[in-house]
């Protein structure tokens, strides 16, 4: 019920119950991945038997390997960064010219458009991870078998995994953008344009700086929802594992706590984005 | 002055070009053709070496094989139990951060909410597995507590599949279910309550009706999520999950199927759909404003 109304003092305790429990269901896993990651013990598992940093430094008398000395998994998380680094520019440059597009544009089929730009939202990953090979080898085919030609690119790699992420994350940063210029005032630019500013003045020095919050802000969700994908780039990926892909292929095989390490190290990361834009995004109110 | 019109208006038709065709070349090269490709696939057989015929083969394989349908009806079901689930779950704390908590104290539940999607499903499931595997936490917990004589597995089992299902899910239900109960009115709730209203009568009669587009919006997207997901069902289900993804990951990628993986992959996407826009129809509503919403 609301506060205004009465509530019976049975009802205030279920209320701080369910609240307890439903925090301790949010936080136990994540609490229980970092707590592992210091275990001393060969696997991640009870009992506690002691601190230590030896999956993060590495310990050479115990036969330890530590996540700075775990050149696969550092490699992975390179290959990552690489990775959400070319999506993010990419996604954020084609939500730029979409918000553009949308917002301003007056064309035939604006609105049909608007609605095909959803679809890669709805499109389970595993099927634009697919549709994407399946089409990706059958051009790389008709190239060589007309050409001669040998596109390597298009076979399973990174440059397809950049291109499967791209394909639905473009969508969350034109939404992103194109909400933020939704907002824009349009007499700031008639203004500057009446006291004689060119189109690219007014672009540099009235809209960049408005769309700047939307941009920082949709490029950090573009990254990190790169860094994050599994399902588009389990489909797409080839020797060069990204982190998410390489970490699944390890808890299969059931992993040292090296896995919990680097969880560590990526809600430590998370952390410090969330951060900075739940801060941003305060003082931009 | 006709000439500077006229190319005034060319400019502006350039311009349009310009933010036109980055948009086309991304939906068209990479979400148009891929499926009508990927559709192309799905209806063609393999007679010989580089040889294809058009037929509906793979779609008939997948009716006659009943591991196949099988694992796509269990697909459906689950993924439509854990929507289920997770709404159950999550209209309480939406109901406390939009209601009951006053300002600030809402403001910080709804961040701690935030909080663990902002970390990798990897991570997550990587904890859902060390506390329920065999050797795992809570197992050693109710040993402990004297609730079972040894350890039992608790991964492994649909149970379990469902628990991490609804955990992914979570966040997607909160957003769009907080957004539809703030702009309830509290005034419509008092009055009712002063008419002599019940609580139960209230949700059903004035709540429920309110916030029917955040419902929907909600369990769309975590529907849709649920039947897409792969690394959940996988690592908890382990042998035993048994999901539709995992099957077309399968065909395509182990066994080199591409048309049978294709015709899955369709058929996944058409229950999708179906599912979508029957939601939509049931509730009256558009998908735009619905993905907009969350």
């Amino acid at each position: 019920m609301i506060p205004s109304l009465p509530r019976p003092a049975w009802l205030r305790t279920a209320t701080a119950m369910y609240i307890a429990g439903f925090l301790a269901f949010l936080f136990l896993p994540l609490a229980i991945v970092a707590l592992f990651a210091f275990n001393d013990a060969p696997y991640p598992a009870p009992p506690w038997r002691g601190f230590t940093f030896d999956w993060f430094l590495g310990n050479p008398s115990l036969g330890r390997v530590g996540l700075f000395a775990d050149h696969e998994l550092l490699g992975s998380i390179g290959t990552s960064c690489i990775v959400a680094a070319c999506v993010t520019g990419l996604s954020v440059c084609l939500g730029t010219t979409n918000a553009f597009l949308l917002e301003r544009g007056r064309f035939p089929g604006k609105q049909a458009l608007s609605v095909v730009m959803l679809a890669p939202l709805v499109i389970p990953g595993v099927i634009l991870g697919i549709s994407i090979l399946a089409f990706a080898s059958r051009i790389a085919e008709a190239a060589d078998d007309l050409f001669g030609l040998e596109l390597e690119f298009l076979r399973p790699g990174l440059p397809l995994v950049v291109l499967g992420q791209f394909s639905f994350i473009a969508t969350i940063a034109t939404l992103t953008l194109s909400a933020r210029l939704r907002r824009f005032d349009p007499t700031l630019e008639e203004a500057a344009l009446n006291l004689g500013a060119g189109r690219v003045a007014v672009f540099r020095t009235i809209l960049l700086p408005y769309l700047r919050p939307a941009l920082l802000g949709s490029a950090a969700i573009s990254f990190l929802m790169s860094f994050e994908d599994f399902n588009t780039t389990l489909m797409l990926v080839g020797a060069d594992s990204p982190l998410t892909v390489m970490m699944y292929g390890r808890m299969r095989e059931g992993a040292t706590p090296v896995l919990n390490a680097v969880s560590v190290f990526l809600m430590a990361a998370s952390a410090v984005v969330a951060l900075t834009l739940v801060g941003r995004s305060r003082r931009d109110r | 002055m006709f000439d500077g019109e006229r190319q005034a208006r060319w400019r502006a038709r350039l311009a349009l070009g310009l933010l036109l065709a980055p948009a086309l070349i991304w939906l068209g090269a990479l979400i148009v053709l891929p499926h009508v490709d990927l559709a192309l696939l799905s209806f063609r057989a393999r007679v010989g070496p580089r040889s294809y015929v058009a037929s509906l083969a793979q779609y008939r394989t997948f009716f006659q094989e009943p591991l196949y349908w099988h694992v796509f009806v269990r697909t459906a079901v689950m993924s439509i139990l854990a929507t289920l689930l997770t709404l159950l779950l999550a209209f309480p704390i939406s109901w406390v951060i939009a209601k009951l908590a006053p300002g600030r104290a809402g403001s910080l539940l709804f961040v701690l909410c935030l909080i663990p999607f902002w970390v990798s499903e990897t991570v997550r499931t990587l904890g859902w597995m060390i506390l329920l595997r065999e050797s795992g936490v809570l197992p050693a917990l109710l040993t402990w507590l004297g609730v079972t004589q040894a350890p039992v597995e608790l991964l492994y089992h649909d149970a379990t599949i469902l628990v991490g299902l609804v955990y992914t899910s979570l966040l997607f239900m909160v957003i769009p279910l907080i957004s539809s109960l703030e702009s309830l009115d509290n005034s419509l709730i008092e009055a009712a309550c002063d008419l002599g209203a019940g609580g139960f009568a209230i949700l059903r009669t004035i709540v429920i009706p309110h916030a029917a587009p955040g419902i929907t919006a909600g369990c769309i997207v975590v529907f849709m999520l649920t039947l897409g997901n792969y690394l959940t069902p996988t690592l908890l289900g382990g042998k035993n999950s048994q999901w539709f993804t995992e099957q077309i990951y399968t065909q395509f990628i182990t066994r080199f199927n591409w048309e049978e993986g294709a015709a899955f992959g369709f058929l996944l996407l058409g229950l999708s759909t179906v599912m979508v826009v029957t939601g939509l129809k049931l509730t009256g509503q558009r998908f735009g404003d619905v993905m907009r919403r969350t």
